[in-house]
């Protein structure tokens, strides 16, 4: 195939680097919702009907919603093998804890509504807890330690290889700085449940959600500015010292990389990627300002644009790396030297320009076929309800 | 007996699979069969099709539930387990799990939703539109994942790039219209609608032995019957037999299937029983049908089949062209942009039995230092256990053909017997519903462990495939599958059981409405009262 010389590799790379921020992005936009709800379910609702409409709020739609997750993970394993092999096996114990809480989650759905008994219904509403709330935390855990490094080595073969016992690994992710990170990301998609909550739910449930919801956003503001200034004047950053071949082998050993004093020089190289972490503070201050005052669905879209701007930094103030290395910076993975081949890039970019936007239109189809609010009447008569 | 990182890893694949693979075919055949459900009643209007859909449908989301939330298991396990192989193939791998994503789940996991809550929501037209989407698209992520497991079995398409220390794709067409792909992805759908098809029969034959939902039970078993027949010709004719002469690992799991030690000149014998006895290297009190296996294997009378040792022999002249190659990276590697065109050529010469060389690394650290000895063992090492697979093919062969004759029965009183059917049959019925899982079963068995000792055939080893892990880590996860998993078949189990014991939800009023609408026409038809019996009972 000679099609795939159109466009050049360096560019696709970019492309799929884009892409990938899309795909983290579109999973926290949605699935983030449903994570946030679940997270709030103990507090927002206390009887069984309020649960059972706070659940079948995000009921007909969580499951689509995840597959952006499951999409992401397949498209990181097409367009970014060796990170997909580094990040999943070195964060081993970690991503067993998320898988086991994806898992919970679909069934607790499904299953939860099907048996009267209140012990049944009290277990399963607890899955959903852990389920939404185990994973928002691990998730900015993962991004906190991603941030500072992470310890592995490849080797000549690129096998990745990393340093310390299963257990010390597992506990050296809990590092201050990515508790701080995944409280972030926590607190990010409690707001952008409640923010779910307060225009898909009526009444107390509502209500209720509006008040955690504008104190989790503040948490959020507050830990993000936190996070920001320790990620500023606290962690080291890299930077290549071997010129950089945007178009050439995906090897990451081929490069040589240093430690630096702080990411922050990426702000300095290219201003103009300040307007993510602006954007995601402003994103988040409406949507706080929109629970306080009761708006709903201008306040869905602030909290959308808010996980838009903060995920967004992350990516940009990192960029070109994806996942340093703290222990070999020669290993880091980049974007220049860590992706699929040419053609792979390519025919997966043509792939998902066929089949995105059929998937974005059908969302929203749907989306406007389930539109408004979730009452209790409805739950209680309908057979299908969870 | 003690357990390494490779054994454990392929302990929790196997376990973690299988698993999954319990809830996919009757996903796969559900779905189908519900939409069919779902078209009788938009053509017809009548109510008893719509609670069929209904019913049916509820159970198809029990089960839907574990096998989605399995399968992600599925998807993070290559990276978590498996970082070595994602690293070396997931140029070509990791493409078609994610048009998996794109073109399937997406399309399965949007409309679910809207399967089970849009009933009210949507015209009769659109719900049966939403309906086929969630079927076609779980058939279709059938396609791409079977395009994976094809190329795992018979590697296209690709070529591998010294300076990445990987296989890249060279052809997207190849590795999509792979044979080995699209035999399987027939087998295993066609596999996914007899499953379905035996469940859904099981179930209405227990409530006529109980004499409850009749009409329900009546028509979902014409349906299941004439469905179930079609496809279980189908995954018995179209077997995915046909793309066994592929490549080397393929025809070394037939002639294993086979117990066939040595070759045999055309059209080879099949063996219907035996015992394979690996160390004597000779399968035991063999009984043979002539000219079979030829067929089976080859789809004629006229090519060769070749034996266990006669490919035990082509393995080691791969594995000694395999150093050459090994030899010629090494240098590439070191010299990279200034290695001499002769070095490079000698590699293109032997890079395709490079993976033959990694054979070696499970004996001494580089393939170059090997001795004769492990050379030999080496090329041992590539013919997987036999009698597991001997066994396994036969059991699932034999429960293919009784598939057969048990829709070929019912859809015969069915169509022919007034919808009469005999306690005993009914009985069976029931009693057979666990054995199409335990072909399917059987057949990942022999597919999967058939391929040993490779994880992609002739390209990387299932020793090097592993993550740096400790056992610790693997004990841990192992554990933990085992129990969480454990909990969620009870739990799924006891809700189907719950919700079959129930049985349908039956809509009254609705049928009410129905009648009033249709009675006129019902009446002039043979000028009785309409309904002598209720079409919703």
């Amino acid at each position: 195939m000679i099609l795939h010389e159109f466009i050049s590799y360096d560019i696709l790379r970019v492309i799929w680097w884009a892409l990938l921020g899309v795909l983290l992005i579109g999973f926290a936009l949605t699935d983030g919702f449903d994570m946030g709800v679940g997270a709030l379910l103990p507090f927002v609702a206390r009887t069984d009907i309020e649960r059972r409409v706070a659940i079948n709020t995000v009921g007909p739609v969580w499951e689509g919603n995840q597959v952006w997750f499951i999409l992401g993970g397949g498209a990181i394993f097409a367009a970014w093998p060796p990170l997909y092999a580094v990040s999943f096996s070195g964060f081993y114990l970690a991503m067993f804890v998320i898988l086991a809480a994806l898992i919970v989650r679909p069934v607790a759905f499904k299953y939860r509504s099907k048996r009267e008994s209140a012990r049944w219904r009290a277990t399963w509403d607890w899955a959903l807890f852990a389920g939404g709330a185990v994973p928002a935390l691990l998730f900015g855990v993962a991004v906190g330690n991603v941030l500072q490094g992470v310890p592995f080595e490849l080797t000549p073969d690129l096998f990745a290889r990393y340093e310390g016992a299963f257990y010390a690994k597992f506990a050296g992710l809990l590092n201050p700085f990515a508790v701080l990170t995944g409280v972030v990301s926590l607190a990010m998609l409690v707001t952008h449940g409640a923010a779910w909550l307060s225009f898909k739910a009526e009444g107390i449930v509502a209500t209720r959600a509006r008040s955690i919801g504008s104190v989790a956003g503040l948490l959020t503001i507050t830990g993000y500015v936190l996070a920001g200034v320790w990620l500023a004047f606290g962690i080291e950053g890299y930077a290549f010292t071997s010129d950089v071949v945007a178009n050439g082998p995906s090897n990451p050993l081929y490069s040589e990389v240093v430690r630096t004093d702080s990411w922050l020089a990426a702000y300095f190289a290219r201003p103009w990627i300040a307007l993510a972490p602006v954007l995601g503070l402003f994103g988040m201050v409406m949507a706080v300002l929109g629970l306080r005052a009761g708006r709903e669905g201008s306040t869905l879209l602030w909290s959308k644009l808010g996980i838009f701007g903060t995920i967004s930094s992350v990516g940009l103030t990192m960029f070109p790396f994806i996942l340093p290395s703290s222990l070999d910076p020669r290993s880091s993975l980049t974007v220049w030297d860590s992706s699929s081949s040419h053609l792979t890039l390519f025919v997966m970019l043509i792939a998902t320009i066929i089949f995105m936007p059929l998937i974005l239109a059908y969302t929203a189809w749907v989306y406007k076929v389930l539109w408004g609010k979730v009452t209790e009447a409805d739950v209680t008569e309908s057979s299908s309800a969870y | 007996m003690e357990l390494d990182i490779v054994d454990l890893s392929r302990l929790q694949f196997a376990m973690t699979a299988m698993y999954h693979f319990l809830f996919v075919p009757l996903t796969l055949g559900l779905a189908v069969l519900v939409a069919i459900m779902e078209t009788v009643y938009v053509m017809t209007d009548r109510p008893i099709w719509r609670q069929m859909t209904k019913f049916w449908g509820m159970l198809f989301g029990i089960n839907f539930a574990i096998g989605v939330a399995t399968g992600i298991t599925m998807e993070f396990q290559f990276g978590m387990n498996w970082s070595y192989f994602s690293h070396y193939v997931g140029d070509i791998f990791g493409a078609p799990l994610a048009l998996e994503g794109l073109m399937a789940f997406f399309l399965e996991a949007t409309f679910v939703g809207l399967f089970f809550f849009g009933w009210d929501k949507l015209s009769k037209v659109g719900h049966l539109t939403v309906t086929w989407l969630v079927a076609i698209g779980s058939n279709f992520s059938a396609l791409w994942i079977l395009i994976a497991n094809g190329w795992m079995q018979n590697p296209v398409g690709a070529e591998f790039n010294p300076d990445t220390m990987r296989m890249e794709m060279t052809s997207f067409f190849d590795v999509m219209f792979n044979e080995v792909a699209q035999a399987k992805f027939v087998h295993t759908v066609s596999a996914g609608y007899v499953t379905a098809s035996v469940f859904v029969l099981g179930v209405s034959a227990w409530y006529l032995l109980k004499g409850r939902h009749i009409e329900l039970a009546r028509r979902s078993i014409t349906v299941a019957a004439s469905f179930g027949l079609a496809s279980a010709l189908s995954v018995v004719i179209l077997g995915d037999e046909s793309g066994y002469s592929a490549t080397h690992s393929q025809r070394m799991k037939l002639a294993a299937i086979e117990g066939m030690w040595e070759s045999e000149p055309a059209p080879a014998s099949f063996t219907l029983v035996g015992l394979p006895d690996q160390d004597a290297r000779e399968t035991k009190y063999a009984v043979h049908i002539p000219y079979v296996m030829g067929l089976i294997g080859t789809r004629s009378l006229t090519t060769d089949i070749a034996g266990i040792d006669e490919l035990v022999a082509e393995a080691e002249t791969r594995i000694r062209s395999g150093i050459i190659a090994y030899d010629a990276l090494m240098t590439i590697r070191e010299q990279r942009d200034a290695t001499s065109a002769e070095v490079r050529g000698t590699f293109e010469a032997h890079s395709g039995d490079l993976g033959y060389a990694f054979l070696l690394k499970r004996y001494v650290e580089d393939p170059r230092d090997a001795s004769e000895a492990q050379i030999l063992q080496a090329s041992n090492d590539t013919v997987p256990t036999v009698w597991p697979l001997f066994w396994a093919f036969r059991i699932m062969v034999a429960l293919g053909f009784s598939f057969i004759a048990v829709m070929a029965y019912f859809f015969w009183r069915s169509s022919f017997r007034g919808q009469d059917y005999p306690r005993w049959a009914l009985w069976g019925a029931v009693l057979i519903i666990p054995t199409p899982w335990i072909a399917a079963e059987l057949g990942w068995f022999v597919a999967e462990f058939g391929r040993q000792p490779w994880t992609v055939d002739g390209v990387l080893p299932t020793a090097l495939s592993v993550s740096h892990l400790s056992v610790a880590d693997l004990l841990l996860t192992l554990a933990g599958f085992m129990i969480f998993y454990t909990v969620l078949f009870v739990v799924e189990m006891g809700l189907m059981l719950k919700y079959i014991r129930k049985g349908p939800f039956e809509d009254v009023e609705e049928t009410e409405v129905w009648t009033a609408r249709h009675e006129h026409r019902l009446r002039t038809h043979d000028g009785n009262v309409p309904f002598a019996e209720t079409p919703a009972e």
